[in-house]
């Protein structure tokens, strides 16, 4: 249903593997992953800490390279990071020396386009995300949320095909994110774009993906593919409904099998300390 | 006129009977918005008249310990008895204009500090820059540049004058080495502590190498750049004033040394004081030039505690 951007934004990750050197010793962070995003899509990338999801969209964004396996948008090769993938950062990545336009001026004028375009093109996309009145204020200025704003503003800025996004949300308070969880949804409605999104928030992976894909514990793989057929537009009032309430109880008996392994493994090497204490009447999915 | 909305909103929840402020309204509860903004705005100039004041203070209150310890010709452990007063000091100044010979050490002084200091921004900056981004240059680099930092700039006066052909060229080189080290540092420091999520962030963006130096790297060690010429400025005047005592002919710093050597007083205290205003001097333009250069920083947290 959401292939609708002229088939453009198909990322497709292929049987790839990912090992890091720790202590001298070789660690495979991801093993044999393989998933696809199709042109318009709304992928979400869930799992428990430390199972390889920012290590899979860094190989995407074409910051690490995968030790196995091959990554491709559009059928090309992706080797490193280009203006055809927008990131969205957890932290805030705003260039604080910026004004807010100048930011989201950035990828344009990387490109050469001229100074009164980008000032045009970046006052409109501030406008859609209700930050226009805040154009000549520097990142210091803002809320959270708002930084998180302008951050996704910016990686739109160059019109990417894909926009990926590692919990770019995870900073920001319970209400704000509801809030940006919407901000988000009407954004990708508007621009077609495919999105892979990593997230540690079950309800958010719901609310806002087509297709959620869990990862398991260290190293990661994927353990299962979830299609998500909730009718867009979606609202915050679907979160009630019994097809979400349904989505959320199979994600998170399916997440907390992996946090559980992998605390398991934890136990066995002797370095919990303490962690048992978070695992409270409402389960591991919870705490996640 | 972020400041405005808070105290708009305590307006409303003033409570009426309460033991009213001092700069007390007929009724503080129907304070407009626009007139506790307006006192409030008269708190913070009071405040920075206040800090004003203080200022005014702390140099008044060095004048007058010298006034008093050289009036009375104080004599304790420490001896006053041959410093000259503020006013023998003053009267000096006027003296030593009669002629240009004066006014040309201290010309001579500023123009080697430029020529120096100039030198070392232009060496400093791209090195450090360099080496804080590529390893290569990093091992390449940095431990000469470590061997040599330790070496006190007054110790390279008697090498500076075999190595340099003029006595001119080798101060300058003096005062270049005293700047250079501070301001490479602080670079390299700069470099390598730049968040690597803003290098990220362009690199998708689009940013070839070339443009990452130019529209991330540069601007992000700005602030640490100017820490460097801070503390470089400082290092590059002692040094200068060292050589000149040393080695010079001209400047301020033998200016001084001579004067020392006439046993001429009032000139020493002049020639101090003279170096003492040039450096005041030269780190308010590098402080004004930044907060030019830096005009985000104005928003940053931690301006007036
Ligand atoms: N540069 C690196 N060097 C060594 N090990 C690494 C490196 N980057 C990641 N790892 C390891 O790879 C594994 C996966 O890391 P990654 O950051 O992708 O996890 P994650 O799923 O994003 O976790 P979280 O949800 O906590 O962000 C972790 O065990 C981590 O310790
Ligand atoms: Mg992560």
């Amino acid at each position: 249903m959401n292939t609708h951007n002229g088939g453009r934004g198909r990322i497709e990750v292929r049987d790839v593997g990912v090992m890091f050197e720790s202590r001298g010793a070789a660690v495979i962070a991801v093993d044999g992953v393989s998933l696809t995003v199709e042109p318009g899509e709304f992928v979400s990338l869930i799992g428990p800490s430390g199972c390889g999801k920012s290590t899979l969209l860094n190989i995407v964004a074409g910051f690490v390279q995968p030790t196995s396996g091959e990554t491709l948008l559009d059928g090309k090769l992706i080797s490193r990071p280009g203006s055809d993938r927008g990131v969205v950062f957890q932290q805030y990545s705003l260039f604080p020396w910026l004004t807010v336009r100048k930011n989201v001026e950035f990828g344009l004028k990387m490109q050469g386009v001229p100074g009164s375009k980008r000032e045009t093109s970046a006052r409109t996309l501030l406008g859609l995300a209700g930050l226009l009145s805040f154009e000549n204020h520097y990142p210091d200025q803002l809320s959270g949320g708002m930084k998180q704003r302008v951050g996704i503003v910016r990686a739109l800025a160059t019109s990417p095909q894909v926009l990926l996004m590692d919990e770019p949300f995870g900073a920001l308070d319970a209400q704000t994110r509801v809030v940006m969880q919407e901000i988000l949804t009407n954004i990708w409605q508007k621009f077609r774009l495919s999105v892979l999104f990593v997230t540690h928030d079950i309800d958010e992976s719901i609310f806002l993906s087509d297709k959620i894909f869990v990862m398991t514990a260290r190293p990661g793989r994927i353990k299962a593919e979830i299609q998500v057929d909730l009718p867009r537009p979606r609202k915050p009032e679907m979160t009630t409904t019994p097809e979400f309430v349904e989505l959320t109880q199979r994600l998170r008996a399916l997440i907390r099998e992996e946090s559980l392994s992998a605390m398991g493994g934890e136990l066995k090497d002797g370095g919990l300390g303490g962690f048992g204490m978070e695992v409270g009447p409402s389960g591991v999915g919870a705490v996640m | 006129m972020a400041a405005v909305i808070p105290l708009a909103s305590s307006a409303a929840g003033a409570p009426v009977g309460a033991a009213p402020p001092p700069p007390a309204a007929a009724d503080p509860a129907a304070a407009t918005a626009a007139e506790r903004a307006r006192a409030w705005m008269w708190a913070r100039r009071r405040r920075a008249a206040g800090s004003g004041l203080l200022w005014a203070l702390s140099i008044l209150g060095l004048l007058a310990f010298w006034f008093v310890c050289t009036r009375y010709r104080l004599e304790f452990y420490m001896r006053f008895t041959n410093v000259p007063t503020p006013a023998d000091v003053l009267q000096k100044l006027v003296e030593v204009n009669h002629s240009t010979k004066f006014i040309t050490n201290v010309w001579i002084s500023v123009r080697r500090i430029l020529t120096g200091f100039g030198i070392a921004i232009l060496l400093a900056v791209p090195l450090g820059v360099l080496i804080g981004r590529y390893r290569t240059v990093r091992d390449l680099l940095m431990p000469a540049a470590e061997i040599l930092r330790p070496i006190p700039a007054i110790a390279w006066v008697p090498m500076s004058i075999m190595l340099w052909p003029t006595n001119e060229v080798s101060i300058v080189f003096i005062t270049f080495l005293g700047s250079f080290f501070p301001i490479l540092l602080n670079t390299v420091h700069g470099v390598t502590t730049l968040d690597p999520v803003l290098v990220r962030a362009a690199r998708c963006l689009g940013a070839s190498e070339a443009q990452l130096f130019r529209a991330v790297i540069l601007p992000g060690v700005m602030p640490q750049i100017f820490t460097g010429l801070a503390v470089g400025i400082g290092v590059a005047w002692v040094s200068l004033i060292a050589a000149e005592m040393i080695s010079g002919q001209f400047g301020v710093g033998y200016f001084t040394w001579e004067a020392y050597s006439l046993v001429n007083y009032a000139e020493i205290a002049l020639g101090m004081i003279t170096i003492g205003m040039l450096g005041l001097v030269c780190s308010g333009v590098i402080r004004v030039v930044g907060n030019l250069v830096m005009p985000w920083r104005a928003h940053s947290a931690g301006g007036n505690r």
